[in-house]
């Protein structure tokens, strides 16, 4: 036990009380040293740094919301669009709150997919931040689980035929496919069964995960520090220190960033709230225009697409055609003999590389390309766990990278536009081709990564960060 | 900085007007539709509960919920309460599920939300039952007796073919890349309605009008509400930029 602390009779009836707790629950004061007051962040932080905390607040926004919403939601298939109608209706603010919860949905993916790229372009993932970024995706991952099994709950022709969509996809998973989509299911098409445990999964299940991913993503983030637009470490052996030991280059945590970022929080609530009073179908992309009308099963509906956030991902599912199998057997193939010629390798090794390529070939052009489609869907969001390994470049940040890979990051991010957007779209042939090249670009983008980043001359970082006074 | 909002703007732009190009078959007429003229609200409601409710129902839309248009309980009561005597009810279509199955092919739609839900391409939900509504016709062929242009063989008659009159559509044959099409001219009157074709669509325009605030009530509080929550976020934002600089003019 830690040594209690004596007070003056004299102190403040403020600072007694504030003695009183911290000689019963000292954790609690640790942890606002350790994460707020005394926890140095870089002062260079920029624009791009904000979408952390925006996360955080988007995710508060949603459980509050949510647990008003669950008050008057019937998770029941005769019931649940009723009760989402009288939440809009009779319940005094229920459409504030609903709306709230809706537009956060995609608030949500919007603020994420701009943190991932911050990630992204100064290198936030690499060591020793490995895990930061680790525990990031598996946050993502949660968050499309968390707003899959959201979307049906207002059971409406979109939420349902969504489902339906998505849900058959694992049935063609060989041999454990059709058992694993009824075991999801709950029955054999989406129903009352699939709304009840999609509701118990989306209000009880993934939040916690998510909630517990969150503390991990934010303790392993403040036992490494931060990273910065520079990619420097500010806290490393020889980084400049003041007489206390504090970096020269960073601020503490509170109050300085707390300022910032309630600064940051009213600029986003400004686009938050227009949205909510001013457009909260957002042009049917929030809110999709089939979804007033309720669940139909016998009824499905002409173009199906899912959540404007999906569309990325749905459109590489889209690209695996038989067709694309094809370019796809070649590319496996053409890895595994440049692996067995081009690495230095153990002969057997290279038999194994190259006796493994064929047997993946031959996988490939034996299963149905619908399976190989949905490998893809997943693959696509699980290649990024492995980014940490998979970028060799010399520098960190983007700044000191040479100006090509900048190029580069700006297709990606173009590619990653044009996919959602095909996403969307109804299948159309030239679609079918765009997404097709940008499937594989999006591949090729992380696969080659170990090569491309290594290419080009990197310029000099300097030893401070770059920080000009306000 | 400035150029990343800009890029955001046009980007939020491009967003909201990817819906709104496009489309198939006739293009749907912009619906004059104005949630806060309450004496169009009010006539679109008594013209709803007097056509539309025999067939279809609004089932989530309670009776009293009409006080937001500025009718009393009292009114409400005895000019458009048919269906039910209680006033708190949602309104409930007369008709049997099964029996309209039988003389239409389908069940008559709900209308609550009619006019958020048949948005799309083409316009706004609005903008498509102002023209459907505005283009049945005779047409032997069909059960009915009717068709309709944006919603061709559509099962449901013209129930305010008394107030339009009836009438067919005038088609001029073109070419048009090697192929003669028959396009859409405009309309030969056969009878004429109770109304001249500028009240009748002044009519619809209200119904139209009602559709979509019924299709969500708290609409008008909705964007009342939010001007002033943008007022003070705007505020709040002064504010917090300057506690922002506040702290951080001493980093150097």
């Amino acid at each position: 036990m830690a040594e209690f602390k004596e007070i003056s009779p004299n102190a403040s009836a403020g600072a007694k009380l504030t003695n009183w707790f911290e000689n019963r629950f000292p954790t609690m004061f640790d942890a606002y040293r350790v994460h707020m007051a005394e926890y140095y962040a870089p002062k260079n932080f920029n624009f791009w740094y904000i979408f952390g905390s925006l996360a955080m607040l988007v995710l508060v926004i949603q459980i509050v919301t949510g647990i008003f919403l669950v008050m008057h939601y019937k998770p029941d298939a005769a019931l649940a669009f009723g009760s989402v109608e009288y939440i809009m209706r009779d319940v005094p603010w229920g459409w504030l709150i609903r709306y709230m919860h809706s537009t956060g949905a995609s608030a949500f993916f919007v603020v994420v997919y701009l943190h991932m790229f911050r990630g992204l372009i100064y290198g936030s993932y690499r060591k020793p931040r490995e895990l930061v970024w680790i525990f990031g995706c598996a946050i993502f991952l949660c968050l499309m689980a968390e707003a899959f099994m959201g979307y049906l709950l207002p059971w409406g022709q979109m939420s349902y035929w969504g489902a339906q969509v998505i849900v058959n996809l694992f049935a063609a998973i060989p041999f454990v496919g059709p058992d694993l989509a009824l075991l999801i299911r709950g029955d054999y098409v989406v129903g009352d069964a699939t709304l009840n445990r999609f509701f118990s999964f989306h209000v009880i299940a993934v939040p916690l995960v998510l909630l517990g991913l969150v503390v991990a993503h934010l303790l392993a983030l403040h036992d490494v520090g931060s990273n910065n637009p520079d990619g420097i470490e500010i806290k490393g052996p020889n980084a400049p220190k003041d007489a206390q030991g504090h970096p020269l280059d960073g601020v503490p945590f509170h109050p300085y960033y707390t300022v910032h970022d309630i600064f940051g929080v009213s600029v986003f609530l400004m686009v938050f709230t227009a949205i909510i009073f001013f457009a909260p179908e957002f042009g049917g992309y929030f809110l999709e225009y089939n979804n007033f009308i309720p669940a139909d099963p016998l009824q499905t509906p002409a173009h199906i697409a899912p959540v404007w956030y999906f569309t990325p991902f749905y459109s590489m599912l889209r690209a695996i055609t038989s067709e694309m199998m094809y370019a796809l057997i070649a590319c496996v193939l053409l890895a595994g003999v440049l692996a067995a010629t081009k690495l230095k390798l153990p002969s057997l090794f290279k038999a194994v590389v190259l006796g493994g390529a064929v047997v993946v070939a031959a996988l490939m052009l034996a299963i149905d390309a619908k399976f190989w489609g949905v490998v893809v869907m997943g693959g696509a969001v699980v290649i990024l766990f492995f980014l940490p390994w998979l970028d060799n470049s010399a520098v960190k940040s983007i700044r000191y990278r040479p100006d090509w890979h900048k190029y580069l990051y700006g297709i990606f991010v173009i590619n990653f536009v044009v996919l959602a957007y095909l996403g969307v779209q109804p299948p159309s042939p030239i679609g079918e081709r765009v997404s097709q090249v940008g499937t594989l670009f999006y591949f090729g983008f992380f696969l080659l990564m170990p090569w491309w980043s290594r290419i080009g001359q990197t310029k000099p970082v300097p030893d401070r960060v770059t920080f000009a006074a306000h | 900085m400035k150029k990343l909002i800009l890029g955001l703007i046009t980007a939020l732009g491009l967003l909201s007007g990817a819906h709104a190009s496009s489309g198939g078959g006739i293009s749907w007429d912009k619906a004059p539709v104005n949630t806060s003229d309450v004496a169009s609200l009010q006539n679109g409601a008594k013209l709803f509960v007097n056509y539309c409710l025999s067939c279809h129902s609004a089932a989530f839309m309670r009776y009293n919920r009409l006080q937001d248009l500025g009718f009393t309980n009292e009114q409400i009561k005895d000019n458009l309460l048919f269906a039910t005597d209680k006033v708190g009810e949602t309104m409930k279509s007369a008709i049997d599920p099964k029996q309209a199955k039988e003389w239409f092919g389908a069940n008559p739609p709900d209308l609550t939300l009619i006019a958020r839900s048949r948005a799309g391409h083409g316009g706004t939900g609005a903008d498509y039952l102002y023209t459907f509504l505005r283009t049945f016709y005779v047409d032997e062929a069909k059960a009915t007796g009717w068709n309709n242009l944006v919603f061709p063989s559509v099962g449901m008659p013209h129930a305010l073919w008394e107030l339009q009159g009836k009438r067919r559509p005038v088609y001029e044959t073109k070419e048009e890349h090697g192929h003669e099409v028959h396009v859409f001219k405009g309309w030969e009157q056969l009878t004429p309605g109770t109304m001249t074709p500028l009240q009748y669509d002044q009519a619809i325009g209200d119904l139209v009008n009602f559709l979509q605030w019924m299709g969500e009530p708290a609409q008008n509080t909705r964007v009342r509400v939010g001007v002033w929550v943008l007022l003070f976020l705007l505020m709040f934002t002064v504010i917090t930029w300057r506690l922002n600089a506040a702290y951080w003019k001493d980093v150097k």
